[in-house]
Protein backbone atom coordinates (compact mmCIF):
# COMPACT_ATOMS: atom_id res chain seq x y z
CA UNK A 1 0.00 0.00 0.00
CA UNK A 2 1.27 3.12 -1.10
CA UNK A 3 1.79 6.19 1.66
CA UNK A 4 -0.64 8.18 0.45
CA UNK A 5 -3.51 5.82 0.71
CA UNK A 6 -2.38 5.08 4.19
CA UNK A 7 -2.38 8.81 5.26
CA UNK A 8 -6.14 9.25 3.42
CA UNK A 9 -7.40 6.30 5.99
CA UNK A 10 -5.88 7.71 8.91
CA UNK A 11 -7.50 10.43 8.34
CA UNK A 12 -10.96 9.44 7.28
CA UNK A 13 -11.17 7.27 10.52
CA UNK A 14 -9.56 9.83 12.14
CA UNK A 15 -12.67 12.63 11.27
CA UNK A 16 -15.13 9.71 12.00
CA UNK A 17 -13.79 9.44 15.45
CA UNK A 18 -14.15 13.09 16.44
CA UNK A 19 -17.66 13.27 14.53
CA UNK A 20 -18.60 10.53 16.89
CA UNK A 21 -16.97 12.58 19.90
CA UNK A 22 -19.04 15.82 19.13
CA UNK A 23 -22.48 13.51 18.34
CA UNK A 24 -21.75 12.01 21.79
CA UNK A 25 -21.36 15.34 23.07
CA UNK A 26 -24.60 16.48 21.49
CA UNK A 27 -26.34 13.52 23.05
CA UNK A 28 -24.76 14.43 26.43
CA UNK A 29 -25.99 17.54 26.59
CA UNK A 30 -29.96 16.75 25.69
CA UNK A 31 -29.80 14.06 28.10
CA UNK A 32 -28.34 16.41 31.04
CA UNK A 33 -31.51 18.78 31.96
CA UNK A 34 -29.72 22.26 31.92
CA UNK A 35 -32.60 24.32 32.39
CA UNK A 36 -32.21 27.99 33.78
CA UNK A 37 -35.90 28.94 32.33
CA UNK A 38 -34.46 30.77 29.84
CA UNK A 39 -34.25 29.96 26.11
CA UNK A 40 -31.42 28.73 24.47
CA UNK A 41 -28.94 28.70 27.50
CA UNK A 42 -26.78 25.55 27.37
CA UNK A 43 -23.47 24.60 28.41
CA UNK A 44 -22.04 23.84 24.45
CA UNK A 45 -20.52 20.70 25.10
CA UNK A 46 -20.00 19.89 21.50
CA UNK A 47 -17.18 23.01 21.51
CA UNK A 48 -15.11 21.18 22.83
CA UNK A 49 -14.25 18.65 19.87
CA UNK A 50 -14.40 21.90 17.81
CA UNK A 51 -12.08 23.94 19.80
CA UNK A 52 -9.80 20.96 20.05
CA UNK A 53 -10.24 19.97 16.12
CA UNK A 54 -9.28 23.62 15.76
CA UNK A 55 -5.96 23.31 17.78
CA UNK A 56 -4.96 20.07 16.89
CA UNK A 57 -6.12 18.85 13.50
CA UNK A 58 -6.80 21.89 11.34
CA UNK A 59 -9.52 24.64 10.61
CA UNK A 60 -11.35 22.66 7.46
CA UNK A 61 -11.54 19.61 9.44
CA UNK A 62 -13.31 21.02 12.23
CA UNK A 63 -15.53 23.36 10.68
CA UNK A 64 -16.68 19.85 8.32
CA UNK A 65 -17.06 18.50 11.96
CA UNK A 66 -19.09 21.37 13.02
CA UNK A 67 -21.03 21.80 10.58
CA UNK A 68 -22.15 17.98 9.41
CA UNK A 69 -22.90 17.16 13.48
CA UNK A 70 -25.73 19.81 13.63
CA UNK A 71 -26.95 18.23 10.07
CA UNK A 72 -26.92 14.58 11.89
CA UNK A 73 -28.33 15.37 15.07
CA UNK A 74 -30.44 17.43 13.98
CA UNK A 75 -31.89 14.62 11.10
CA UNK A 76 -31.74 12.32 14.45
CA UNK A 77 -33.38 13.88 17.55
CA UNK A 78 -34.78 17.32 16.50
CA UNK A 79 -36.08 19.48 13.39
CA UNK A 80 -35.63 21.55 10.68
CA UNK A 81 -36.05 24.43 13.13
CA UNK A 82 -33.98 22.88 15.18
CA UNK A 83 -30.99 22.21 12.49
CA UNK A 84 -31.62 26.00 11.34
CA UNK A 85 -31.03 27.19 14.72
CA UNK A 86 -27.99 25.24 15.24
CA UNK A 87 -26.26 26.22 12.12
CA UNK A 88 -26.67 29.73 12.69
CA UNK A 89 -24.94 29.96 16.02
CA UNK A 90 -22.63 27.17 15.21
CA UNK A 91 -21.11 28.60 12.07
CA UNK A 92 -21.32 32.42 13.51
CA UNK A 93 -19.03 30.52 16.51
CA UNK A 94 -16.73 28.93 14.41
CA UNK A 95 -15.95 32.20 11.87
CA UNK A 96 -14.97 34.16 15.06
CA UNK A 97 -13.31 31.24 16.97
CA UNK A 98 -11.33 30.63 13.35
CA UNK A 99 -10.61 34.69 12.77
CA UNK A 100 -9.26 34.85 16.24
CA UNK A 101 -7.30 31.75 16.45
CA UNK A 102 -5.70 32.93 13.36
CA UNK A 103 -4.75 36.50 14.60
CA UNK A 104 -1.95 34.29 16.99
CA UNK A 105 -2.44 36.82 19.47
CA UNK A 106 -4.54 34.96 22.00
CA UNK A 107 -5.17 31.54 23.62
CA UNK A 108 -7.66 29.06 23.38
CA UNK A 109 -10.06 29.95 26.75
CA UNK A 110 -10.30 33.28 24.97
CA UNK A 111 -10.92 32.02 21.24
CA UNK A 112 -13.59 29.69 23.22
CA UNK A 113 -14.95 32.15 25.21
CA UNK A 114 -15.47 34.48 21.93
CA UNK A 115 -16.83 31.45 20.71
CA UNK A 116 -19.49 30.89 23.27
CA UNK A 117 -20.91 34.14 23.05
CA UNK A 118 -20.94 34.72 19.14
CA UNK A 119 -22.92 31.32 19.24
CA UNK A 120 -25.57 32.46 21.17
CA UNK A 121 -25.88 35.94 19.53
CA UNK A 122 -26.42 33.52 16.21
CA UNK A 123 -28.64 31.81 17.84
CA UNK A 124 -30.64 34.88 19.06
CA UNK A 125 -30.60 36.03 15.75
CA UNK A 126 -32.06 33.30 13.97
CA UNK A 127 -34.87 33.02 16.34
CA UNK A 128 -35.65 36.25 16.11
CA UNK A 129 -36.13 35.73 11.93
CA UNK A 130 -38.25 32.60 12.69
CA UNK A 131 -41.12 33.85 14.50
CA UNK A 132 -40.35 37.18 12.74
CA UNK A 133 -40.01 39.52 16.29
CA UNK A 134 -37.95 41.79 18.08
CA UNK A 135 -39.25 40.27 21.95
CA UNK A 136 -36.92 37.34 21.25
CA UNK A 137 -33.74 39.78 21.70
CA UNK A 138 -35.22 40.56 25.31
CA UNK A 139 -32.67 37.52 27.13
CA UNK A 140 -29.82 39.12 24.86
CA UNK A 141 -27.90 40.53 27.95
CA UNK A 142 -28.06 36.87 30.13
CA UNK A 143 -27.34 35.54 26.92
CA UNK A 144 -24.55 37.43 26.11
CA UNK A 145 -22.98 36.61 29.86
CA UNK A 146 -24.12 32.70 29.46
CA UNK A 147 -21.85 32.47 26.25
CA UNK A 148 -19.09 34.09 27.98
CA UNK A 149 -18.87 31.43 31.13
CA UNK A 150 -19.76 28.80 29.18
CA UNK A 151 -17.25 29.61 26.87
CA UNK A 152 -14.55 30.02 29.96
CA UNK A 153 -14.98 26.82 31.23
CA UNK A 154 -15.46 24.87 27.20
CA UNK A 155 -12.06 26.58 26.94
CA UNK A 156 -10.96 25.35 30.35
CA UNK A 157 -11.40 21.77 29.40
CA UNK A 158 -10.28 22.33 26.10
CA UNK A 159 -6.96 23.64 26.64
CA UNK A 160 -6.09 20.48 29.30
CA UNK A 161 -7.59 18.43 26.34
CA UNK A 162 -5.13 19.98 23.43
CA UNK A 163 -1.82 19.21 25.71
CA UNK A 164 -3.08 16.01 27.02
CA UNK A 165 -4.32 14.09 23.34
CA UNK A 166 -1.55 15.60 21.88
CA UNK A 167 0.49 12.19 21.25
CA UNK A 168 -3.08 11.08 19.32
CA UNK A 169 -3.63 14.36 16.95
CA UNK A 170 0.13 14.40 16.09
CA UNK A 171 -0.74 11.02 14.27
CA UNK A 172 -2.85 12.90 11.86
CA UNK A 173 -0.54 14.92 10.24
CA UNK A 174 2.12 12.35 10.40
CA UNK B 1 1.20 26.88 18.42
CA UNK B 2 -0.62 26.18 21.83
CA UNK B 3 -0.08 28.48 24.44
CA UNK B 4 -1.31 29.41 28.07
CA UNK B 5 -3.24 31.97 29.80
CA UNK B 6 -1.25 35.33 29.03
CA UNK B 7 -1.86 38.79 29.58
CA UNK B 8 -3.75 39.19 26.06
CA UNK B 9 -6.55 36.89 27.16
CA UNK B 10 -6.41 38.68 30.52
CA UNK B 11 -7.46 41.56 29.06
CA UNK B 12 -9.65 40.32 26.16
CA UNK B 13 -11.72 38.18 28.82
CA UNK B 14 -11.81 41.32 31.27
CA UNK B 15 -13.15 43.68 28.04
CA UNK B 16 -15.60 41.23 27.41
CA UNK B 17 -16.99 40.55 30.95
CA UNK B 18 -16.96 44.59 31.28
CA UNK B 19 -19.52 44.77 28.13
CA UNK B 20 -21.66 42.20 29.36
CA UNK B 21 -21.64 43.13 32.99
CA UNK B 22 -22.94 46.86 31.83
CA UNK B 23 -25.06 45.38 29.25
CA UNK B 24 -26.48 43.23 31.96
CA UNK B 25 -26.79 45.94 34.40
CA UNK B 26 -28.65 48.24 31.86
CA UNK B 27 -31.37 45.74 31.28
CA UNK B 28 -31.99 44.30 34.74
CA UNK B 29 -32.41 47.94 35.53
CA UNK B 30 -34.25 49.12 33.54
CA UNK B 31 -37.12 46.11 33.06
CA UNK B 32 -38.35 44.50 35.96
CA UNK B 33 -41.98 46.58 36.50
CA UNK B 34 -44.93 44.67 36.87
CA UNK B 35 -46.84 44.23 33.81
CA UNK B 36 -50.20 44.61 32.87
CA UNK B 37 -50.99 42.97 29.15
CA UNK B 38 -50.15 40.29 27.72
CA UNK B 39 -49.48 39.87 24.19
CA UNK B 40 -50.17 36.82 22.49
CA UNK B 41 -48.32 36.86 18.75
CA UNK B 42 -48.02 33.77 16.19
CA UNK B 43 -46.21 34.21 13.07
CA UNK B 44 -45.48 38.17 13.74
CA UNK B 45 -49.10 38.88 13.89
CA UNK B 46 -51.16 40.16 16.94
CA UNK B 47 -53.17 37.25 17.88
CA UNK B 48 -54.72 38.55 20.97
CA UNK B 49 -53.93 40.78 24.26
CA UNK B 50 -55.26 39.38 27.49
CA UNK B 51 -55.07 41.10 30.72
CA UNK B 52 -53.32 39.54 33.56
CA UNK B 53 -55.21 40.46 36.33
CA UNK B 54 -57.39 38.31 34.99
CA UNK B 55 -57.23 34.35 35.71
CA UNK B 56 -57.90 32.67 32.47
CA UNK B 57 -57.05 29.86 29.60
CA UNK B 58 -56.33 30.89 26.27
CA UNK B 59 -55.99 28.01 23.67
CA UNK B 60 -53.79 29.40 21.16
CA UNK B 61 -55.15 28.02 17.46
CA UNK B 62 -53.25 27.68 14.67
CA UNK B 63 -54.59 28.68 10.93
CA UNK B 64 -56.09 25.29 10.70
CA UNK B 65 -58.43 25.59 14.00
CA UNK B 66 -56.08 22.78 15.76
CA UNK B 67 -54.82 24.20 19.39
CA UNK B 68 -50.81 23.91 19.52
CA UNK B 69 -50.07 26.18 22.23
CA UNK B 70 -52.42 26.61 25.94
CA UNK B 71 -51.46 29.87 28.35
CA UNK B 72 -52.71 30.26 31.52
CA UNK B 73 -53.23 33.78 33.29
CA UNK B 74 -52.98 33.31 36.67
CA UNK B 75 -51.52 35.27 39.90
CA UNK B 76 -50.76 38.17 37.86
CA UNK B 77 -48.56 35.78 35.66
CA UNK B 78 -48.45 33.73 32.31
CA UNK B 79 -47.59 30.21 31.94
CA UNK B 80 -46.94 28.14 28.89
CA UNK B 81 -48.80 25.25 30.19
CA UNK B 82 -48.99 22.85 26.99
CA UNK B 83 -47.55 22.58 23.44
CA UNK B 84 -47.80 19.81 20.81
CA UNK B 85 -44.48 20.74 19.28
CA UNK B 86 -41.65 17.23 20.58
CA UNK B 87 -39.15 19.77 22.09
CA UNK B 88 -41.51 21.75 25.15
CA UNK B 89 -38.66 24.13 24.81
CA UNK B 90 -41.67 26.92 25.72
CA UNK B 91 -43.28 24.80 27.85
CA UNK B 92 -40.17 24.84 30.46
CA UNK B 93 -39.64 28.55 30.15
CA UNK B 94 -40.56 30.08 33.78
CA UNK B 95 -43.86 31.74 34.00
CA UNK B 96 -43.23 35.58 32.77
CA UNK B 97 -44.78 38.71 34.60
CA UNK B 98 -42.52 41.52 33.80
CA UNK B 99 -42.51 43.89 31.52
CA UNK B 100 -40.89 42.58 28.08
CA UNK B 101 -40.65 39.25 29.39
CA UNK B 102 -41.35 36.62 26.82
CA UNK B 103 -42.08 33.21 26.04
CA UNK B 104 -41.11 31.83 22.47
CA UNK B 105 -42.34 29.02 20.81
CA UNK B 106 -40.25 28.48 17.71
CA UNK B 107 -41.61 25.34 16.25
CA UNK B 108 -45.57 26.86 16.28
CA UNK B 109 -44.16 30.61 15.68
CA UNK B 110 -45.70 32.11 18.74
CA UNK B 111 -44.50 34.31 20.91
CA UNK B 112 -46.21 35.57 24.24
CA UNK B 113 -45.20 39.01 25.97
CA UNK B 114 -45.94 41.02 28.93
CA UNK B 115 -46.80 44.64 28.18
CA UNK B 116 -48.03 47.80 29.80
CA UNK B 117 -49.57 49.67 26.97
CA UNK B 118 -52.17 48.80 24.31
CA UNK B 119 -49.52 49.89 21.55
CA UNK B 120 -46.96 47.10 21.33
CA UNK B 121 -44.25 47.40 23.56
CA UNK B 122 -40.92 49.02 21.66
CA UNK B 123 -39.78 51.33 24.49
CA UNK B 124 -37.58 48.53 26.32
CA UNK B 125 -35.81 47.97 22.84
CA UNK B 126 -35.64 51.34 21.15
CA UNK B 127 -32.98 52.79 23.56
Amino acid sequence: MDLHSKQLWRKTAFMGVFLALAMICSYIEMLIPFDFGIPGVKLGLTNIVVVLMLYSIGTKEAFCVSVIRIFIVGILFGNLIGILYSLGGGILSFLVMALLKKGNHLGCISVSVAGGIAHNIGQILIAALVVSSHYVLYYFPVLLIAGLLTGFLIGLLAQELIVRLRFLTEKYHE
Amino acid sequence: MHRKFGKKDVIFIGVLLGICLIVLGVWYFAGGKQGALVVVTREGEVYGTYSLSQPQTVKIKNSKGKTTNVLVIRDGKADMKEADCPDKLCVHQKAISAENESIVCLPNHVVVTVTNSKKEGMDGFAQ
